[in-house]
């Protein structure tokens, strides 16, 4: 079996192959649910429902793919210029460890002042987390693939440490977690009452500054040159391995919003499971998004209400909500084959 | 070279009707021809003609859509690659298929033997590469590491390979592109004896000399048909080339004229080995304006050193480089583009353009930063819109429109995109480094007229080839670099290809070096 290359995609192939890696999705989705004994058109409606059937539904939903956006953009700036940050875990939580020794009342400063440092602070932090693994890519060639994804356990365990020891809460019960940030340091809720927090919007104006950036900058065009062909854009005369860093600053500080809203607009405080892994789930939702930063946010979307509506879903239908782990991970294979089939041919022999 | 005499010889080779398609390209239109016993088929053709589509099929690599392969007067099989190997038909690919860390023996025995064999027999596999070394005159010996042999010696390792396996066609796909003059005569002379001894040989091969040199018939390919198909001794030069390009092409004439002052010189310069070639061992060079120095040699002697030292992307070692009489320190890409040194890469795909990305988003590369492109670290795409407009229509580039990934141009067009975006501004150096290799004698054509019209308007010109014919056509001075060290210049005309030969095998330097390659 060998992949010839097809000359430019039609429309209708375009168009074609992702409607089918979304069929391909239901149908294996379907096999499990039918393993796990309930009906797949049941299913697949309770999970439709419980990510968007409510206004509390889809609230839910963009409250969930907030962080997925922050991690989503992270990867998708990265891999653009073929920079593999798998460490968007550990940016997220350098981004909230740094949110909340700055929020929790250390600076006293009105929050108009406030936030904005605590952002820039915490992007600062995951910006120089990601900087060591790219230096190192840069000056002795290791892989960055290896040393941001071990970062991701050494961080996780200093994070716990840290609430172990001097980041405990001493009015916690003795949990490992850390104390509340101060009102001032606080993102405002969209709606009163309702869980949404304004780091929804700051990660959408993320997406749309990206964008531009990509898009419109030198930056952008040398990102896009060095992750396209490294040596074509060396011998142009574009600094690789400055874009390299540049790229690394901006994908860390990114991922440590993630974990800077998480905190300062829904938790309030942190503990060892901030994110369930949002940094890894980042990954699927840049893939899916083709690293387009404004499809991440749409993409976001889609990968939190799988996952809102699976939760609602498996209350009511009693399949497990793994299943939209499997979900989400069989739309990443379909669509990258989708992807794959729109550009080359299989040839049997 | 056809042992003739005894009638019609035998048919060991017979393609009839071959037909393969790609989407709407014919890349092999109805082919038939015949080779004979002792026979010298010469396959000649530019690049895109069919020779290399018809081979895969030969081999099996691919299935043709239409036609039947038969040999020695039973037909092959379709799409088995075993079938033309087991039918004793042997190839010698321009890029060789051997094991570096492993013997030449071993080389040759590889694969010959099932897995399930109790032994090796090392002895008799050693005396009959002797043999056969012996009787076709491919010295070698057989208990080197092929990574310590030269080009040519693999090429000979390639032939035994071949002939050890019972070989009796052997294909030989451009076999002298990397050799020099002379290993390309010692491989005529071997040719000449497999031939006396009833094999047949097919020369794939796009140089009109060699083709008449070796060959009893030529079939010539154009556009995936045979146009033309000539005993060797009932034609010339000349009918070929027509029938290969289907039209004249004018070369352009060089007019002789005198150089002006230097305008970059290099002072005992020497650059870091790396893998790929040797580094440069203190070189002096000066490029004058309106002068194009030829700098031949067998691939891999330094030229990629010293285009990559001129290019900016490696700094010398040792050594200082001037241009216009001022000591350049800081030497990088940008450094020689902000000094006007247009550079045309060897590698058009890996160095000079960047597939994925667009005819705009590649011909502003080397300028994006200059605020013609681009104001305060936001670009102007209407701008370097219209550059690549101006590129496309000045450069008469075949390209759908600027926004067409690069990827689906063919080698020539983005050729031109590379001059265009080379030329751009006037540049008083200008490093070329292969810049013909691959492209069509169209294509080829272009190429050197505006590597003159630049050289006329006062450029300084280097041209590196290893297209010793190419460096003879334009260079009014040649230089030979061999291991790392460039010889004294002579004029045009100065020396004669054979002089030059001896140089590009290390003869002849300056210093008395007269180290054999």
């Amino acid at each position: 079996m060998r992949l010839e290359p097809k000359p430019t995609p039609g429309l209708a192939t375009t168009l074609l192959y992702p409607a089918g890696a979304i069929l391909a999705t239901i149908v294996i989705a379907s096999l499990l649910v039918l393993i796990a004994g309930a009906s797949p058109f049941n299913v697949f409606w309770l999970v439709a429902k419980g990510a968007a059937g409510s206004q509390f539904a889809l609230l839910e939903t963009l409250t969930r793919a907030t962080p997925l956006i922050f991690t989503g953009l992270a990867v998708a700036v990265a891999f653009r210029a073929k920079l593999w940050n798998i460490g968007a875990e550990a940016q997220l939580y350098i981004g909230a460890v740094v949110t909340v020794v700055l929020g929790t009342g250390a600076v006293a400063m009105p929050t108009p002042a406030l936030i904005p440092l605590i952002m820039i602070c915490a992007m600062l932090a995951g910006a120089l987390l990601l900087l060591g693994p790219a230096v190192l890519k840069v000056r002795f060639g290791v892989d960055e693939v290896v040393t941001t994804l071990l970062l991701n356990f050494i961080v996780i365990l200093f994070v716990s440490m840290l609430l172990e020891g001097v980041l405990k809460d001493p009015m916690g019960l003795g949990w490992p977690q850390s104390k509340r940030v101060i009102a001032d340091a606080q993102l405002p809720r969209l709606i009163q009452g309702k869980r949404l927090h304004f780091g929804f919007v700051i990660a959408v104006a993320s997406a749309v500054v990206m964008w531009v950036v990509m898009k419109k900058t030198t930056l952008g065009y040398e990102m896009r040159a060095v992750g396209n062909n490294a040596e074509a854009a060396r011998f142009a005369g574009i600094p690789v391995n400055r874009v390299l860093m540049k790229t690394a600053l901006l994908s860390g500080g990114l991922a440590a919003l993630a974990g800077f809203s998480e905190v300062a607009g829904l938790k309030g405080n942190l503990t060892l499971d901030l994110s369930p892994g949002f940094g890894y789930t980042g990954i699927v939702v840049a893939m899916l998004a083709m690293l387009n930063p404004l499809g991440v946010v749409a993409s976001a979307i889609f990968v939190a209400g799988i996952f809102v509506g699976a939760d609602a879903m498996s209350r009511s239908a009693g399949v497990p909500s793994y299943i939209a782990q499997v979900m989400v991970a069989t739309a990443l294979l379909t669509m990258v084959t989708a992807i794959m089939l729109t550009r080359y041919r299989i040839r049997w022999k | 070279m056809n042992a003739e005499g005894g009638g019609e010889a035998e048919t060991v080779l017979r393609l009839s009707n071959i037909t393969k398609r790609f989407g709407p390209l014919t890349a092999s239109d109805s082919v038939s021809f015949d080779l004979k016993r002792g026979e010298v088929i010469a396959l000649l053709g530019e690049n895109g003609a069919g020779k290399t589509t018809l081979m895969n099929i030969l081999f099996g690599h691919y299935v043709a859509d239409e036609g039947t392969v038969e040999a020695f007067g039973k037909t092959l099989p379709p799409g088995e690659p075993h079938a033309a190997l087991a039918a004793g038909i042997g190839m010698v690919h321009q890029h060789f298929t051997l094991a570096d860390q492993m013997t030449v023996l071993e080389n040759i025995a590889l694969g010959t033997q099932s897995l399930f064999a109790p032994r090796f027999d090392r002895g008799r596999a050693l005396a009959r590469i002797e043999e056969l070394s012996r009787d076709f005159g491919l010295e070698i010996r057989a208990d080197a590491l092929i990574s310590d042999l030269s080009v040519g010696e693999r090429q000979r390792v390639e032939i035994l390979k071949a002939l050890y396996r019972d070989a009796r066609v052997l294909i030989l796909d451009e076999p002298t592109a990397v050799l020099t003059p002379l290993e390309t005569e010692a491989l005529f002379a071997t040719l000449r004896k497999l031939v006396a001894t009833g094999l047949s040989i097919i020369f794939i091969s796009h140089k009109l000399n060699e083709v008449m040199a070796v060959s009893d018939r030529v079939l010539v390919l154009r556009s995936g048909r045979i146009s033309g198909e000539r005993r060797t001794a009932d034609t010339d030069r000349g009918e070929l080339a027509a029938l290969m390009v289907g039209e004249t092409i004018k070369e352009p004439e060089v007019v002789e004229h005198s150089p002006g002052d230097t305008v970059i010189e290099l002072v005992a310069v020497s650059t870091a080995g790396r893998a790929g070639g040797a580094p440069l061992d203190a070189i002096d060079l000066a490029l004058r304006e309106g002068e194009i120095t030829g700098l031949a040699g067998v691939s891999g002697n330094g030229q990629a050193a010293l285009a990559s030292l001129i290019a900016g992307t490696t700094k010398p070692e040792s050594g200082t480089i001037r241009i216009r009489d001022e000591i350049v320190s800081d030497w990088s890409a940008r450094a020689a583009l902000a000094h006007r040194i247009g550079r045309i890469p060897e590698d058009r795909h890996a160095t000079g353009m960047i597939g994925d990305m667009s005819v705009t988003e590649n011909v502003i590369s080397e300028a994006y930063r200059s605020p013609r492109f681009s104001r305060a670290g936001l670009l102007d795409w209407k701008s370097a819109e219209q550059f690549a407009e101006t590129i496309i229509r000045d450069y008469d580039v075949k390209c759908p429109s600027p926004n067409a990934r690069v990827r689906l141009l063919s080698g020539g067009n983005m050729q031109k995109l590379i001059l265009g975006r080379a030329f751009d501004g006037e540049p008083q150096v200008i490093l070329a480094n292969q810049p013909t290799r691959g492209l069509d004698v169209g294509a080829v054509a272009y190429v050197h007229t505006k590597l003159l019209e630049a050289r006329n308007r006062g450029a300084a010109v280097l041209l590196i080839s290893e297209d010793l014919d190419e460096v003879l056509a334009l260079a009014d001075r040649v230089i030979v670099i061999s291991k790392g060290r460039l010889s004294p210049p002579s004029k045009r005309g100065e020396l004669s290809v054979r002089e030059i030969g001896e140089r590009m095998a290390g003869h002849g330097f300056a210093d008395g070096v007269t180290d054999a390659a």
